[in-house]
């Protein structure tokens, strides 16, 4: 069994910066945890620590049912892939896969057969014999990966493996790296600061943000569940739009969302109850760009029309996004490419208030 | 988890913390203590210098008490020497000799490193590989058939023949040194300046100079101590003590006979020590850079 | 455009192609000689002070002592079969080679040493550990010949008040050659620290991590991860410091003067004695050249090195 535990993990730096402030995370058999949060939001150091290449400064980490506060990294059977990928540059592909097992004295042949699967499975069998500079980026991360496999670990730990790489090749590895777990069924622990990699690569992610953990849950809870404003914006792309607003009592009978003079949406009968305590405080309304789109007459019935001023459009192809201002509040809507835009002119626009998400300004709380 | 179990755990963690806290402690003390030990046996003939310098002759010849501490310090050894002219001119001519070498091989080293790092030209790379590999010529080995060659231009028994003699020394590896400073300028300030229409004396002197400046200082300083500090030439051409440098100087004219005047040789030592220590305590990090070229630049 | 001055496309200015392009070839050129002149002092320096003499001394090693005929190859044969030269070739092997050997390990060990501290006390040890390296050798050497002195050697003080007897340190045969190693092992150990501390840096600590994970104890990491990145480095510092220790002259000079009996004699004090002192200046190059082979093997192998490493930086 190989679960990790961390519980009330504290790190503090010489000089007093608390980098991680007590954070609580338990990680199943098998399961890909994803850390992500922008830099210097502690994920890496949760990692480093899980590692044992930082000392913890409070708490305990616990990594198959025993604590490892104090074990040094190589007796904690956990294998590590860095964002330099750190290969021996003085020894074959090979032996940089086959060193962790000669130091724990494997004999020849089962190191040779685990470093032969491990290389067929991560396809870099004609490379076993080259030297890390004469191998690609994507090839080194390869061998990076393979170097973990062949220990077959507790724990895989990933630091930002594909931040080194072009824009491309990183959507080729995280395949990659998706079809090994589901190959090799490993415990993992994966930072990145890119929330796309989270959301492709995760069972469930992890959402930091100045040494706390803000949410824990699966893609799809973070997505459509936020629990935080950092979370709502942090998650999804292009990110969602905020704009300050206020309950206040809708046309039919039912609640609405005023965010300007001329703009009151309605919100949806069943969300009524949750926001009427905050009828008439200032409040801020979440809607993400996907849920934006033109109007259509034709659309579904009840939904508010909007006109808008085009200020910039950006064609990408399957989907065009549409940029405006709200008094001063940029927002960004993703309509269907047909649409015509042009900057300058007024475009009808609708939301799916189904979808919308209440905040309180203070806290960031999601209501 | 219940609760005995936990605390059991925590407590086996907390002293568990402990001791790996403390391996990193006595790791870290350890080292300071060999260190001290290694500065210890480094710095006593130093220091044993400074003590013996402040001895009198009667105190020496005496050998009263622990001859590592001075019972009666004097400074009459170093006012002897400063008044003494022929050590005089033995500073004097280092200082001469000395200087002039730092400036010719600066000269020729940034020149040529210019040349080498920035200008391809038939042979560039042939020549900048030469020149490294003169550093493996000796002085030991050139120093009979320069005899001949120092005799020829008539300068036997003259300090000027060192001003020729030491930037043989000294250029080679000040070249290297630029060589390296240079090339890691990016090419894309030359560009730029010749752009700006700069032509490439201005080049050199308004931009890879200034850029380049911690690489001169630690050259400068090379040339500078292998000027000061050189003993075999002096000894082998000059002879008469109005042309000796302070190496030979003190070697040859304060041994006279069999009386070793140590309290004044220690003196002389400390003082024609000065230069190299004032400069090595106010611009140590340009004198490791100097050597550490090598290392970081390949 | 706008102004009127338009060039239709495709017609250019009459004469704006013809000079840039000569120009260009006559700036090339330029460029080139003025590289050379450059490089000039450099050459000339070299080839008149260093490159001339050494082809020098070899005619003269092939003269007889007046220098008015010539010899062949007799003053070398004459110098193998002397027992003094014998001598010499001895310790002039063995002073480099031990005081090399011990130049790097005790280097190396103070460069560990040094990276373990936090890097900003790094400055104040560095400063002290290199100041015998700042101090003249010749003096320093002075100094310590009065640390060995017979009648008044500091040294034998301490051995006397720790209850054994004094040593005669330059005056038994091979404890001179050990007092000649050891004032060259504290003369240039703080080079070796200096040098093996830079390249210590130079290793990615995320490969000692990795080690460490892969389950690398500190011996393991030594010897699989520094030893490796530093071999270069380690390479060139000792070749070089083999040539030139191998060519010293200043401390056996002042320290024993090649004695006692010409036991602590290397090529550059006999040289010098047979050359200047006693005259003899054909047999003196002679005796300097003997030094010629070694210094040429250990050259090539610098060289070598020196490339290996460039490649393996640009990589």
């Amino acid at each position: 069994m190989a679960e990790v535990s961390c519980r009330q993990v504290v790190k503090i730096y010489d000089g007093g910066v608390q980098a991680v402030k007590g954070i609580d995370l338990e990680i199943a058999d098998r399961e890909f945890v994803v850390l992500v949060g922008p830099s210097g939001c502690g994920k890496s150091t949760t990692l480093r620590m899980i590692a044992g290449l930082e000392e913890i400064s409070a708490g305990e980490i616990w990594i198959g049912g025993d604590i490892v506060n104090d074990v040094p990294p190589r007796d904690r059977d956990i294998a590590m892939v860095f964002q330099n990928y750190a290969l021996y540059p003085h020894m074959s592909v090979f032996d940089n896969m086959a060193f962790g097992l000669k130091l724990r004295k494997f004999p020849r042949d089962e190191i040779k057969r685990r470093v032969d699967e491990a290389a067929r499975i991560l396809d870099i069998v004609p490379l076993l014999e080259r030297k890390p500079r004469a191998l690609s980026g994507g090839q080194r991360q390869r061998v990076a990966m393979g170097r973990a496999i062949v220990r077959n670990p507790k724990v895989f730990l990933f630091d930002e493996p594909l931040s080194n790489l072009d824009a491309k090749l990183r959507v080729q590895m995280r395949t990659e790296i998706k079809k090994v777990h589901q190959t090799v069924r490993t415990t993992t622990v994966y930072v990145t600061h890119d929330q796309v990699e989270a959301m492709t690569l995760a069972d469930r992610v992890v959402v930091m943000n100045g040494g706390v953990i803000e949410q824990v849950g699966s893609p799809q809870e973070l997505y459509h569940s936020p629990a935080t404003r950092f979370v709502a914006g942090f998650i999804g792309s292009p990110a969602m739009n905020f704009l300050p607003a206020r309950v206040v009592d809708g046309a039919s009978g039912g609640l609405a969302v005023q965010v300007t003079d001329q703009i009151r949406l309605p919100v949806p009968p069943a969300r009524a109850d949750r926001y009427g305590k905050y009828k008439d405080r200032p409040m801020v309304l979440g809607l993400r760009p996907e849920h934006l789109f033109e109007y259509h007459e034709n659309g579904r019935a009840g939904w508010e029309r909007v006109d808008l001023p085009v200020d910039v459009v950006e064609p990408m192809g399957m989907e065009t996004m549409v940029h405006f201002f709200i008094g001063h509040e940029p927002v960004c809507a993703r309509v269907d490419p047909a649409t015509h835009a042009e900057p300058g002119e007024m475009l009808p626009l609708s939301a799916d208030m189904n979808q919308m998400h209440l905040m309180e300004p203070d806290t960031g709380r999601v209501v | 988890m219940s609760a005995t179990t936990f605390d059991a755990a925590q407590s086996r963690a907390i002293s568990h913390r402990h001791s790996l806290h403390r391996q990193r402690a006595w790791a870290l003390w350890g080292s300071y203590v060999a260190l001290a030990v290694f500065v210890v046996m480094f710095l006593v003939p130093p220091f044993y210098m400074v003590m013996t310098s402040l001895k009198s002759s009667a105190e020496i010849s005496a050998q009263k008490g622990d001859p590592w501490i001075v019972h009666h310090p004097t400074l009459a050894n170093f006012w002897y020497l400063i008044t003494y002219p022929n050590f005089q001119t033995y500073y004097l001519n280092s200082v001469i000799v000395t200087v002039f070498t730092v400036v010719i091989s600066m000269v020729i080293a940034v020149l040529a490193a210019f040349s080498l790092a920035r200008m391809s030209f038939w042979g560039s790379q042939t020549l900048a590989t030469g020149v490294f590999l003169t550093y493996l010529i000796p002085a030991s080995l050139l120093f009979l058939p320069l005899f001949r060659v120092i005799g020829f231009l008539g300068l036997i028994n003259s300090y000027w023949c060192l001003v020729l003699l030491y930037p043989t020394l000294a250029v080679p590896f000040c070249t290297w040194i630029m060589i390296g400073y240079f090339s890691s300028i990016p090419k894309e300030l030359d560009e730029a300046a010749l752009i700006d229409g700069a032509g490439y004396l201005q080049m050199l002197f308004k931009i890879f100079i200034p850029v380049a400046m911690p690489g001169i200082i630690a050259a400068t300083i090379f040339a500078f101590t292998v000027a000061w500090g050189q003993f075999l030439y002096p000894l082998a051409y000059l002879y008469t003590s109005n042309q000796m440098v302070l190496t030979v100087g003190i070697v040859s004219d304060l041994i006279r006979g069999d009386v070793f005047e140590w309290g004044k040789i220690m003196a002389a030592n400390v003082l024609a020590s000065l230069p190299p220590i004032l400069i090595y305590a106010f611009l140590m990090d340009y004198y490791v850079a100097g050597l550490t070229a090598g290392a970081t630049k390949g | 455009m706008a102004d009127g001055t338009s060039v239709p496309v495709g017609v250019m200015a009459p004469g704006a192609v013809a000079r840039p392009r000569g120009s260009m070839k006559k700036f090339a050129q330029r460029r080139s000689t003025i590289a050379f002149c450059l490089c000039l002092p450099l050459i000339l320096l070299i080839a008149g002070f260093v490159v001339y003499p050494a082809f020098y001394a070899i005619y003269l090693s092939m003269l007889n002592k007046k220098m008015t005929a010539f010899v062949g190859l007799s003053n070398f044969a004459f110098l193998i079969r002397r027992h003094t030269f014998q001598l010499v070739i001895f310790q002039s092997c063995l002073f480099a080679i031990t005081a090399v050997v011990f130049k790097a390990l005790i280097g190396f060990v103070m460069a560990h040493l040094m990276h373990n501290i936090p890097g900003k006390n790094q400055r104040i040890w560095r400063g002290l550990l290199l100041v015998p390296w700042v101090i003249p050798l010749a003096l320093s050497t002075l100094t310590w010949w009065w640390m060995f002195d017979p009648s008044y050697s500091a040294l034998n003080w301490i051995l006397e008040q720790l209850g054994f007897s004094a040593v005669p340190w330059l005056g038994v045969g091979w404890i001179a050659r050990f007092c000649t190693i050891t004032v060259n092992v504290w003369y240039g150990t703080p080079f070796f620290m200096i040098m093996y501390l830079a390249a210590l840096k130079s290793v990615p600590e995320q490969l000692y991590e990795a080690a460490a994970i892969d389950g690398a104890g500190a011996v393991q990491k030594l010897f699989f991860v520094t030893i490796p990145m530093m071999r270069n480095i380690i390479a060139i510092t000792v070749l070089f410091s083999l040539i030139v220790t191998f060519a010293d002259f200043d401390i056996v000079r002042i320290l024993t003067s090649g004695g006692p009996e010409d036991m602590t004699h290397v090529f550059a004090t006999y040289a010098f004695q047979v050359g200047i002192q006693s005259g003899d200046i054909p047999l003196g190059a002679a005796d300097s050249l003997f030094m010629f082979p070694i210094l040429a093997f250990a050259a090539f192998f610098v060289l070598r090195g020196v490339n290996r490493r460039s490649r393996e930086i640009a990589a």
